[in-house]
Order: C-alpha cells, then structure tokens, then sequence
C-alpha cells in the first residue's frame, strides 16, 4: 500500500523470501557449473518433470494448512494410473476414462475427510489405510505393469507451445494451471481462507460460524483431486500402470509443502512457496544429472539437508515473531 | 468422564480374537503346532517370527508416540542398519560381490555392534532435533526419512548386498528354546522398554512429557533427556530390526529395506490404543496391533488368496478397528448401554 | 416489560448427578453493565452456556427482545444477536486483523475476495473504537487487549443486541482493563446490554450497573451496584454472615520466628528486558509477599529464583552458600519449590492421574535409581489429599476432571510433597472459589509457622497484605520497596506501587 511496503519485506514473508534466495542460488549455481542450464529447455524441463509432484504438493498445501496430512497422495496417483492403463486396454472411451479416475482420487478424498472429520481419527492414520486401500486397489487390478497405447496418450508427449528451445509441455502447462487454481483458491475464496481459520485454531473457526466440517472433507477431497489429477498427466510419462508406481511420493511432496513455507503445525503457507519448494527439489536432481559424477542417491541426501536448512530458518522465523509478540 | 470403561486395549484384543476365531473355524491346522529338529513349527509360530521386525520397532514407537512424538525415520535408518551390516559382512568391500554366496568371516559382534551403535546415533541425532533444536518430531524425522535412505544407498552404491555368515544368519533365522530368535529378540526389547520405564521414573516421565511438555520442565523433568531417550530407543530398536531382516534375507536391498515400515509401527500402536496425542501409552496394545497386521497378512496367505488383496484386507481392517476404537462410537455404545458416561461432580 | 432485553425465567439444567441450576432467573435492561458473580461451580458458567446454546435448558424459558428462545449453538445464539466473548479470545492469531472482522462474510468482487475494500472496511469499524492499528498485520502479533478489542468489535459487527463478555480481565493488565472499560462505557452509552462475568470484586464496583448473584446453582438476588458494599457483596457470594468474614481476615496475625538466619539472600540478580536488578531475603519461617501490578516482574522474580529463567547477574545464597540455579532440577535439589502462576500450562498435567501429578516433583528430587513404587506414590497421594482436603473420586482419577481449586490444591501437593525449604507460590488462589482461597492462605500460614519460608505473588493486595510479614513492592521491573511488620497495610502498599485507580482493593 504505502511506499514502505514495497522496500520492506514482512517478516512473515520470510520464509518464502529464503526460499526464492535459494532458488535463485541454486539455478545461479546449476547456471555457472554447466553449460546449457541456464536456457529455457532446463528450465522448461524442470516444470516438466516436476509436473506430478508439483500438482500433489497444491493438495498436500492445502491438508497442512488445515492442520493435517495425506498419505494416501502418492498411492491415488499409481491408481490413477492404473485405472487409465486397464480402462482404456478395455477400449473404453477416453472422456469415460478419465472421468472415472479422476472421480476415483476425489471420492477417496471426500471419504477419508469424512472418516477424520465424523470420527474423530488422526489424518495421519486414516490417510495411512487410504494409501493400503488405493495401492490395494491397484494390485488387484494387476500386479504388473499395464501399458497404455492409445493415440490420445502416446501423442500428448508432443503437444506443447515452443518457447525458445524448449516447449512448455502438457504436464507443465497443467502444473501452471494447477498452481494457479490453488493460488485463487487460497487466496481469493471463503474456503481458502476458512482453511487458515481451521488450521489456526479449529475451536476459534467453529465458534466464529464457519463451515469447518464441510472445509475439513472438502480439503482431502481436494487432495484426492490434485492426486488423481497428478495421476492422469503421470501416464504422459509412463504410458503405463503400475502398482508400485510414485512410491514414497507422499513424503517428496510434504518436503515440498515445508520448504515452501508451510508450517506442520497449520495455519500458514502459501501455494506460489510450495511450487518452490517443488522446483528447488527439482533443482537438485538437474544438478546431479548435470554433473554425473554424484550418484542419484546424493538426491536424497541433498533434499534431506535442503529440509534441514529450511526448517532451521522457519524455526528462528517463528522464534522471531514470538519474542517480538512478547514485548509489544 | 469417569464410571468404569471398556479398556482401550479390548477392541484390539477382540479384534485379534475375530481373526483366530476365523481362521479356527475356515483354516485348517491354523492352530496346529509340531515340533520339527527341537523347533516349533505352525502358522503361528510363523506369525511370531515374521512379526518380529515390526514388533521391534511398534515397542519403542510406542513410547515416541507417548510423548506427543512420532519417528518417522525408523524404515531408513533400518535400511542404514542392514547396509552396514552387510557391509561389515563383506569386510566393508564389495568387490566381491559378483561372487556372492562364498562364505566370508566377519567377526559376529562387529556385525552386531556397528550397524547399532550408527542406529543409536541416528536416533540421537533425531533426538537432539527434536528436544534441543526444538523441532517438530513428524518434520525432524522427515529429514531423517530422506536424507537416510540415500544414505543407505550411498553405503551400498545402490546395490543389493547378498552373503553367507553362519553367526549371523541365526540373528534372523535361528532358533533358540524352540521358538524363532527374532521373536525373543523383540520379547528381549519389550523386556528391555518396560524395566527402563518402570524399573526407573521413566515411565512416569514419558507421559508426563506427552501429556504437558512445560509443566513438566517446571516440575524439574529433564524433558529433554526424556525425549532424546525416547528417539534413541526408537532408534536402537530400528537398527535391531534392520539386522533381523538383513539376516533372515541374507541381504540388504537398501532402496527398498523397511519402505513403509514406519508407517505399519505406527499403525500397530494405534490400533493398540496408544493415543497420538501422547500422554498415555500401552505396550500391550502395541504388540497386539502387530500380531492383528501380521495374522491378517498370514491368514491371507494361508488361505489361498491373492497376495494382491492383502493391502485391501488391510485397509478395511484398519478402517474397522478405528471406527470401533472412535469416541463417536463410544458414545453410540454408550447411549445403548445408559448411563456409561457420567459427568463429573465438579459442577456444585 | 418493554424494558427488558433478556429475560431468563426458572431455568433448570440438571447433569446426571448434578443438578447445575434451580430455578434461575436473569434479567438484564437495555443499554445497562450487569455483572453476574458467583463462586467457581455457582452456576454462572452454566447459566452462560445456556443463554449461549452451548447447552440446552432442561426447564424454564428465556426471552430475549420479548420473544421466547431455544438456542441450540453458539452459531445459533450469534444468529439470534446474543454474542460472547471469553476471556481466551476466539478468534484467529494466524489471520490478519481485517480477515478477522471479515471471515465467513467477505467482500468479493469479480475475481474473488476483495482484500482492499476489506481492509478498509475493518479500519472503519476499528476507528469507531478509538484503535488505529495496521489491520493488515496478523492478530497474533498484538496484545490480549487488542485481540479482545477485536473481538467486541466483531461481535458487534454481527449486529448482537447483547454482549456477554466471560471473565475479559483476568489476563489484562490494569492499563488495558482501563481500556476495555472505556470501551465498555461507550457501547453502554450506545444503548448496548452486555452481561460482565468476573471474579474481580473491585471491576465489577467500578463499571456495572446492578449484579446478578448464583450461589450452587441457585439465583440469590439481584442488586443495584451503588446499593452495596464489598462485605454485602463477598456475604452473598460465600453465604456467610459478616462475622464469619471478621474471623477470616484475623489469620493475618504473622508469629515472628526467632531464627534470624537468611533462608535465601540474592544480591543484584538481574537478565536483561526481564527483570532488573533485585534484593530480596527470606528467612525461615517468613511469608514474603510480592506485590505489584500484573508484568511488574513479580513472576519474573518466581522464575529467576527457581532457575526456570537464567539470571545473566547477580548472586544467590541459600542458607550462606552461593549457589547457580539455572534449572528446576538444580532449585529443587537445593529445596526450593515453585507452583507457578499458569495453572493450565505450567501446573497440571493432564492424562496423568493425581496421584502422578502429585509425586513427580519428589520423583525428580529422588533421582532416575530411586523409582517410588506405587504403593508409596498411593500412600502420598492419599496423605496429601487427606491433607488439603482435595475432592477427588480418588488417587487415580485423572487431574484434568478435577475442579480447578483442587487442580492447585494437587500441584501445592506436589510441591509439599517434596518438603521445601523455601515455598514460591505464583498466584495460588487466582480464579478458585473464596471458600479454597481461604484454605490455601490458611495452609500457607500454617506451614510458615512450621518454618517454611515462603514468597507469596498475588494480585489481590489483601491477601498479600493478610498473610506476609514482609512485602517486597515492585514497579516496572525493580524492587522499589519492603514494607515489614505492622508496615504492611493495603493503603500503605497501594500508595507504594501508585495503582491506577481500576486496581483498588
């Protein structure tokens, strides 16, 4: 508003400030260590094949702001796939398809929010038996791999719109979308914002009249969408189902969630922070597959330390608005 | 809130009692035990065994989760565990893997030692994440979780580690007084868990840390001394797990070692009753939780259905326990039952 | 009857067991302060939570606006124009002021929330409240006052007809009560009803009206304010003739002991923005009463003492030897013990029963190899229970379904238990019945006349002033007297600390 604001960054935006910094250092550092990263084809790639977890983590961002967890995320995503592969070896129509496997991950979603908001179960345990549930599912649609050879799959690889050397793929223009939605969502709807309210203290939400049961399912069946949604541009990868498919995929998407900003806790994070924390995950594996001197388990190791970095910086943030809360 | 209560740990108990009943009446020779060599052998005798690992683990989740806590990170460092046991195996060189199966003599207590003095300090480090740094323990052991499993991958270069050791194939395969020595492996940590906590005030603590951090940092409870005990046991009984599977396996397959397995300890403590909020705990409750997942699993493959529907079974089990287990249904049971739940006097 | 807004007419509402109201009647007129007093388990809580929806009636009728009602939840109550504010505030730290005002009905425009007419909306309603803050900045980051501002500003955006505000003051300091006060006045001038609940006996001379008096769950009267004084009101409160009051304040006869021996001597103890520099002694034997307004570094000083907080300066001696406490465990080992003054967040430990509540102080003195078996921890339990008569179903019964008297009765328990030296008591008796209250000071009297020594925080000058026999006054962070003996009086004490005037005892 004031001239003030422009210069000032809130503390509150801290985090998300930190994690742009990084951002920009480790694409500076990707851009000074090897040719070719800095031009629009990494870059585009990078949205690419983050595309999958950074469409999870806008569902993810949104159950942890509310003050809960899905696990069931990565497992919704292998089904989904699955679904695709065996509907459409079937010979099913496509619209049929992808209607049935996206309404697969939303109602799993509408009924374990149901499950946690009716019973009263910790998010942690119910979204735990929605994960053995949808990774059951799919075993038992096959316990191998399904391929997918239909037209309409096997040629979405090559639609996209050129920029530079790059193309701004399917996946990525979904992604984009996804995190625009979300955006909107948190920031411009009642339901985004009750979302805060529950998370920041769900008995404050409930007696100020707020809509806390219906904003509870409502997120995880978000979620279920975002995952089956995720699930629906994985078989542009793949081209495949598989039951074993974006394994441990839940917890990549946390980390995305936590190094974007979003506290475990509720309450805070911001969806443009959670695309950062994809993109700077997805950093890190460009810059091993540039450098090919580092196995791909330094991936792991990496994110791990990334998380660390990040949490320990929120971790004085908070510190630092508590002491200044006390002395005013 | 008072007036006498079911116990938590009958619905678990009567859940474990539905799946023998079943199999009582549907499995034949379910309950048939002979004795083959001086060893027991039977379906559960097999359920003991195969149960072993989680078991290990349930127990000290148990006491993390009755601090408010939870350990996310045991599935890696287990994978750490048995990397570096097979590591130790193989002399800490794997040129030779190609050759697996030749015999290689690695002294049997530092392929014991090793793997769990780097589990205690793995656990130390979530420990020291969560009461000193302070740290949230789902987030401080989400670093682990991560940065662990590379880290066993790194140790094995990605590859699955197979030998042949004699001394320490029995850690996971042996048996000893007729029962498989996996299972008085973890009976030993349940032994171990319940003299730490009420042999000494430990017990007392634990819950008290769950049930109110501060007050107890009031009261003189070195809080953070509980916290990092409760991480290091957790992490210790991890790397014990891991050297079971590595040695029933004869093998560490470091990507994959303990995957998920975290989440199964968790849920066996749940389903025993344990609150995740903390402040209460039971470790019964805990064991029968891992017997009710493992008999499932059993029971699924000895009649004859596909392995694919175990994770569904599952699901629907674990569902079913947490709507029996709900307050909501207390209250439903309650209702039918009177007046179970008296409100307490104090409103004079 | 045009007159009256609400009326609450032979209200019943019975728990299995307990009947909580008989035959209650309320009536509250427009644009007046009604304060509503009883004593913890009166029936004032009750009687709110039903006017509220949080419970319903079993029998009677309430009439607001001269139209009977039956709310059923506190969204419905607010929908009726009946709005509540705790003294816990309801409201959402992590949003910003304005979505605080605004949530469930923002503005919105073509592309969703219109922040900007929002903000500027929540700072025209602010303004009509004297508050000019940034209403962009999150809740959390102002004060209790603040937030509670908010809160009424809110509750009368909902259009209510009636404000009840529960206990408002009891974490505001004498500054803010002032302002809430004001704020009070004006929305009274407004024509605004609201019901005031407090257990301060000054505030509710000061600001209602007339006072709605419940005692075990029965109405006793209602009273014009001017009409009555503070004996007239603590004898309808209590039930208990004046005499008995008389007998009641006679424990303030304080036994010098001979023993001149310092107990504690700390010199210049000090941390920086915390608390300045201080003295203070205390020898066997003696109450020593903290007394000062509310942040005037008298739990400042509990803390620094007991090593919960670590002094950057300064020395302590304990009977002649300097010692470093720089934790509960080291103070405890030197004898000293602490029920300090957040009874919900420092004291109690829920889940745990009593009887854990009340040994694990000892536990910690005794050390990790001497576990106390449960047989001794019952034993325990059951002395101290006996000993401060603590109502409990027994030994066993979890600590949070206590009420909260006897909550403070198990953590003084629990102190006692490991037979202290030297005694801290934070504010024993804040927001517990007058009939525990006096217990507790009596219990204290008694223990310093076994040689005890005590320090004695309380906001209630008269019970400092009935119990210590010395009194250390303090004022933004320093020491700035001690009063001895005969000294101790509220005048003297109330000239000492120069109280604004809302803070009269």
């Amino acid at each position: 508003m004031s001239r003030k604001r422009l210069f000032q960054i809130s503390r509150r935006d801290m985090p998300l400030v930190a994690t742009f910094i990084v951002f920009l250092l480790l694409y500076a550092f990707g851009g000074f260590s090897y040719r070719n990263f800095m031009t629009p084809r990494v870059f585009l790639n990078l949205l690419t094949d983050n595309a999958v977890l950074g469409i999870t983590a806008v569902g993810m961002t949104f159950v942890i702001i509310s003050g809960g967890i899905d696990l069931s995320v990565g497992a919704v995503i292998s089904t989904t796939a699955m679904i695709v592969a065996v509907l459409t070896k079937a010979g099913m129509n496509n619209v049929f398809v992808i209607t049935i496997a996206l309404l697969f991950g939303t109602t799993l979603g509408f009924l374990m929010g149901g499950m946690i908001q009716y019973f009263k179960t910790p998010p942690f345990i119910v979204t735990l038996a929605g994960m053995f549930f949808a990774r059951g599912l799919g075993y038992v649609l096959s316990l191998g791999s399904v391929p997918i050879t239909h037209p309409f799959y096997t040629n979405a690889s090559s639609i996209g719109i050129r920029i530079g050397n790059g193309k701004l793929s399917m996946p990525a223009m979904a992604l984009l979308a996804m995190i625009l939605i979300g955006w909107f969502i948190s920031r411009r709807t009642r339901f985004g914002r009750n979302v805060f309210a529950v998370g920041g203290n769900e008995q404050s939400a409930i007696l100020m009249g707020l809509p806390v049961t219906q904003t509870k399912i409502a997120v995880y069946t978000f979620s279920g969408f975002c995952s089956a949604v995720a699930g629906f541009i994985y078989t542009f990868y793949t081209l495949s189902g598989y039951g074993l498919a974006a394994m441990g995929l839940e917890m990549e998407a946390i980390a995305s969630a936590v190094i974007g900003g979003t506290l475990m806790t509720g309450g805070y994070g911001t969806i443009l922070g959670t695309l950062l924390g994809t993109l700077i995950q997805g950093l890190i594996k460009s810059i091993i597959a540039f450098n090919g001197q580092f196995s791909v388990f330094w991936i792991k190791l990496f994110t791990g330390g990334m998380l660390l970095g990040f949490i320990l910086l929120q971790k004085i943030f908070v510190y630092g608005t508590k002491s200044r809360r006390k002395k005013r | 809130m008072k007036g006498r209560q079911i116990p938590r740990i009958a619905w678990p108990l009567f859940a474990l009692g539905l799946i023998l009943l079943f199999n009582l009446m549907f499995t034949d020779s379910f309950f048939a035990i002979t004795i083959k060599d001086g060893h027991l052998f039977g379906s559960l005798i097999d359920i003991l065994r195969r149960s072993a690992p989680t078991l290990i683990m349930a127990v000290a989740m148990t006491y993390v989760i009755a601090t408010g806590g939870i350990d996310i990170s045991v599935g890696s460092v287990l994978a750490i565990s048995g990397s570096i046991a097979s590591l130790v195996v193989w002399g800490g060189n794997t040129q030779y893997l190609t050759s697996a199966g030749s015999q290689y003599y690695a002294p049997m207590l530092s392929i014991i030692l090793i793997p769990l003095v780097a589990s205690i300090l793995l656990g130390a480090f979530n420990g020291v994440m969560v009461s000193f740094i302070g740290l949230q323990p789902f987030i401080a052991t989400l670093i682990l979780m991560t940065a662990g499993r590379g880290l066993a991958q790194l140790l094995t270069g990605g590859k699955v580690l197979n030998f042949r050791h004699a001394g320490f194939e029995f850690v996971g395969r042996g048996y000893l007084f007729g029962l498989p020595f996996p299972f008085l492996l973890a009976l030993g940590v349940i032994v171990l868990g319940t003299a730490i906590t009420r042999l000494t005030p430990m017990g007392l603590y634990i819950q008290a840390v769950g049930g109110n951090r501060s007050a107890s940092n009031f009261s003189g409870v070195n809080t953070r001394l509980v916290l990092l005990f409760v991480y290091i046991f957790s992490g210790f009984a991890a790397g014990l797990s891991g050297l079971v599977m590595t040695s029933d396996i004869t093998g560490a397959d470091a990507g994959f070692m303990g995957l998920y397995m975290e989440l199964d300890a968790i849920l066996a403590v749940v389903i025993g009753g344990t609150p995740m909020e903390g402040g209460k705990y039971n470790v019964g409750g805990t064991v029968i939780g891992v017997l009710i997942i493992q008999t499932l699993t059993t029971t699924i493959l000895t009649k004859g259905i596909p392995t694919e529907y175990t994770l569904l079974v599952k699901a629907i089990v674990v569902v079913v326990v947490l709507i029996i287990q709900s307050n909501k249904m207390r209250e439903v049971m309650g209702k039918r039952q009177g007046k179970m739940m008296v409100k307490g006097g104090s409103a004079i | 009857m045009g007159g009256k807004l609400l009326e609450v007419h032979n209200v019943y509402k019975v728990f299995p067991g307990v009947t909580a109201l008989a035959d209650v009647d309320f009536a509250l007129e427009r644009g007046e302060i009604h304060g509503l007093m009883g004593e913890n388990g009166a029936g004032k809580s009750t009687l709110i939570k039903v006017i509220t929806g949080v419970y319903q009636k079993d029998a009677g009728t309430i009439v607001l606006d001269g139209q009977e009602i039956h709310p059923t939840s506190p969204l419905h109550a607010e929908a009726l124009g009946i709005s509540t504010v705790y003294q816990e505030v309801n409201l959402l730290t992590n949003l910003s002021v304005a979505e605080n005002l605004a949530i469930g009905r923002q503005p919105t425009g073509t592309v969703g929330i219109d922040w900007k007419t929002m903000n500027r909306r929540a700072a025209g309603i602010l303004e009509k409240f004297d508050i000019d803050i940034d209403v962009t900045e999150l809740l959390g980051n102002y004060s209790i006052a603040i937030q509670q501002m908010v809160a009424i500003a809110r509750a009368l955006e909902l259009d209510s007809k009636l404000l009840i505000l529960d206990e408002p003051t009891s974490s505001l300091n004498a500054d803010e009560v002032e302002k809430l006060f004001k704020q009070m006045r004006r929305l009274k001038e407004q024509g605004h009803a609201i019901i005031f609940v407090t257990h301060f006996l000054d505030q509710v001379f000061e600001i209602t009206d007339r006072i709605t008096v419940l005692r075990n769950g029965k109405y006793v009267g209602e009273y014009a304010t001017p009409s009555m004084t503070k004996l007239d009101l603590v004898s309808k409160l209590m039930g208990k003739s004046l005499d008995d009051l008389k007998n009641f304040d006679s424990i303030s006869n304080h036994v010098e002991t001979g023993d001149d021996a310092n107990l504690i001597d700390v010199k210049g103890m000090e941390k920086t923005n915390y608390m300045n520099p201080f003295d203070l002694k205390v020898r066997k034997g003696d109450i020593v009463g903290l007394a000062g307004l509310l942040g005037s570094g008298r739990t400042e000083i509990t803390n620094l003492l007991f090593g919960t907080q670590k002094p950057e300066g300064g020395e302590l001696h304990i009977k002649g030897k300097r010692v470093n406490l720089n934790s509960p465990r080291k103070a405890i080992a030197h004898h000293l013990a602490l029920s300090p003054e957040d009874r919900k967040q420092e004291g109690i430990i829920s889940g745990l029963s009593v009887r854990e509540n009340i040994v694990l102080a000892l536990q910690v003195k005794k050390g990790w190899l001497h576990n106390i078996s449960i047989r001794k921890q019952t034993e325990l339990a059951e002395k101290y229970i006996g000993m401060l008569s603590i109502k409990t179903s027994g030994v066993n019964q979890p600590i949070e379904t206590l009420s909260g008297g006897n909550q403070q009765k198990v953590i003084l328990a629990r102190w006692l238990a490991t037979n202290p030296e030297l005694l801290i008591v934070d504010e024993p008796t804040r927001g517990i019945d007058v009939g525990a209250k006096m217990e507790i000071q009596r219990l204290l009297v008694e223990l310093s006349k076994q040689g005890m020594g005590i320090v004695f925080v309380s906001s209630e000058i008269e019970e400092v002033v009935r119990c210590s026999n010395r009194v250390y006054i303090l004022q933004n962070r320093n020491i700035v007297g001690e009063l001895l003996g005969e000294e101790i009086s509220e005048q003297e004490i109330m000239v000492r600390i120069a109280a604004k005037g809302d803070r009269k005892v």
